[in-house]
């Protein structure tokens, strides 16, 4: 048994058709998961379904052998779970600090030392702490993202495409992020469009199409796999 | 001398009432702004809202002379400001709950609750003037002037007098005090900042765990507050009658939206934007140029560019201007 699990989802939106077909993905503490695929295979679907955005038709999400399928997105947020939306994933308007602290808005303790920890994992942050996040460029604004997620200490971690729109410099640096990240014994799901890098930080990759796992493994043998390389990674 | 008694001449007629006008037009474009950046539409019954609130004020004051209570040289009505307040906020949370919230939750486009608020708006209308009827009604008491303009041109010799009314300085001071409290609350309070993270990021401050129904509450409760107490000051100013509350709506909406909607230091601001430029743009300068131009080149005419009568033509005027060329308004800064 893994840490955090989804299996055999099956949803869709609304009454519309089904987008994953039961579709399985699991993640352990201290591995970065990485969920590849061509446009339109249902990776966002997935983490969707994995948050509760989504009703599973069928299927369940297990969290250290607990089934929160019928939790709504706030109360597994409670449970450790911690999402970075793509889009929109910071409050553009607040500083920096306001940021982490809406963040931490769950927990009820003293919450200066988890922003500590966070300032330490992302220096530049403490730089610019009283600044509003509107005015930082595109990776300082994904390290906000980041930071907000981890101020719940969560134990599971899940990005939708952290690095979409970033040069590959900064695309690098949030990499290494993630893996400092895995390595405080969190489980990491990630969403991916630059399908090489990410395979070559993951432990772990699944490859979906039309909503079911196609090919799934160990990061480097996906990477090598001539069939995963034909269709995805373009050589 | 001739040159003070200009400045005092403009001090007493246009400054002096602009300050008070702004700061009464400051917090109800607070209100609109509020309740637009959190419960994102355009309220069309802001102006009616600090009518209730006022309503209840105009009869407690009533009340309160008939049985003998007053606060001495201050007005009664400000004794009157918690339950006309608390009134007022009752009212918007009935409201809130059996109007607002069902078009909410069915995340109606904005410009179907801003029709809502239009209906909002009559029933409030029909509600004031079924209770308190549509006529005009007077209930300042207390010390009336802080400065006589006899007592002035006594003291300084000058031919011009200044008259400072209680109501002016009263309407500065509780304006400065409310923005004030309301400005730390929203932005060093854990709830304010809550607040602000809703109004910049719905999604994303439901997955950090922000209540959106406390969200609803407090804004509603600090709207409340706000329009009451605007209104209020409004009424001991001038007068208290329903049918001119619902035309100052337009200048509220010009502040709120010349500060740039959404962003509450700028309605505050641009309270006094529209205040000064109706009143700078209405007064009559004959007797400034008087004192200022040597005889020969004084004026014949009254000097006045717009008359009194379109007042409101300015602030509309000022809002088309500021929507073509800056419309998300003319104030840089973050907004709630």
């Amino acid at each position: 048994m893994t840490f955090f699990e989804g299996n055999n989802m099956t949803a869709g939106y609304n009454n519309g058709p089904d987008i994953i077909n039961s579709c399985t993905v699991k993640a352990d503490k201290g591995e970065i998961v990485a969920l590849l695929g061509p446009n339109g295979a249902g990776k966002s679907t997935v983490m969707k379904a994995l948050l509760g955005l989504l009703k599973l038709k069928k299927g369940n999400v297990l969290i250290n052998g607990e089934d929160i399928s019928n939790l709504k997105p706030q109360e597994r947020v409670k449970k450790g779970i911690s999402f970075v939306p793509q889009t929109r994933n910071v409050f553009a308007e607040l500083t920096v600090k306001e940021n982490l602290e809406v963040g931490a808005f769950l927990r009820t303790d003293n919450i200066q030392y988890v922003i500590d920890e966070i300032f330490e994992l992302f220096p530049v942050l403490s730089e610019k702490k009283n600044q509003i996040v509107g005015e930082l460029s595109g990776g300082q604004r994904q390290q906000v993202a980041l930071g907000r997620a981890l101020m719940i200490k969560p134990s599971v971690l899940m990005l939708d495409e952290p690095t979409a729109g970033v040069s590959p410099i900064v695309m690098d640096e949030l990499f290494e992020h993630i893996i400092k990240i895995k390595k405080t014994n969190v489980a990491v799901i990630m969403v991916e469009q630059n399908a090489k890098q990410a395979l070559t930080i993951s432990d772990r990759g699944y490859v979906l199409v039309t909503g079911q796992n196609k090919f799934e493994g160990l990061g480097k043998d996906l990477l090598k796999d001539p069939e995963v390389r034909r269709s995805f990674l373009g050589a | 001398m001739d040159f003070l008694n200009a400045i005092i001449l403009l001090l007493n007629f246009t400054i002096l009432p602009a300050l008070t006008y702004g700061s009464q037009l400051a917090l109800g474009a607070i209100f609109v702004t509020l309740i637009y950046g959190v419960l994102r539409f355009a309220n069309f019954a802001t102006g009616d809202m600090m009518s209730f609130g006022t309503m209840f004020s105009v009869l407690l004051t009533y009340y309160f002379q008939s049985v003998g209570i007053n606060f001495g040289i201050l007005p009664t009505a400000l004794l009157t400001i918690p339950f006309a307040v608390f009134m007022m906020i009752f009212y918007m949370l009935t409201i809130d709950k059996f109007v607002f919230s069902y078009y909410r939750i069915k995340k109606s486009p904005p410009v179907q609750l801003a029709m809502v608020s239009v209906g909002v708006m009559f029933v409030t209308q029909a509600i004031i003037r079924i209770i308190i009827g549509p006529s005009d009604r007077r209930f300042l008491d207390g010390e009336k002037f802080i400065l006589k303009a006899t007592e002035f041109k006594e003291m300084t010799g000058l031919n011009e007098g200044l008259t400072i009314k209680s109501t002016q300085i009263l309407t500065v001071l509780v304006t400065i005090i409310v923005v004030s409290i309301m400005f730390w609350f929203l932005n060093k309070t854990k709830t304010g900042t809550s607040m602000r993270a809703y109004s910049d990021n719905e999604d994303l401050a439901l997955l950090s765990g922000i209540d959106p129904k406390k969200v609803v509450l407090i804004t509603w409760i600090i709207a409340g507050i706000l329009a009451t107490i605007g209104g209020i000051l409004y009424g001991l100013d001038k007068s208290y009658r329903p049918f001119v509350y619902f035309n100052n709506m337009l200048p509220i909406f010009a502040a709120a939206i010349v500060g740039g909607i959404g962003n509450p230091y700028g309605a505050f601001l641009g309270g006094y934007v529209i205040a000064f430029a109706e009143i700078f743009l209405t007064y009559a300068y004959k007797k400034f140029f008087s004192y200022i131009l040597p005889e020969s080149l004084e004026p014949n005419s009254l000097v006045q560019l717009l008359s009194t009568d379109y007042k409101f033509a300015i602030s509309f005027s000022i809002l088309v201007i500021v929507l073509l060329f800056r419309p998300s308004g003319i104030f840089e800064g973050k907004k709630i």
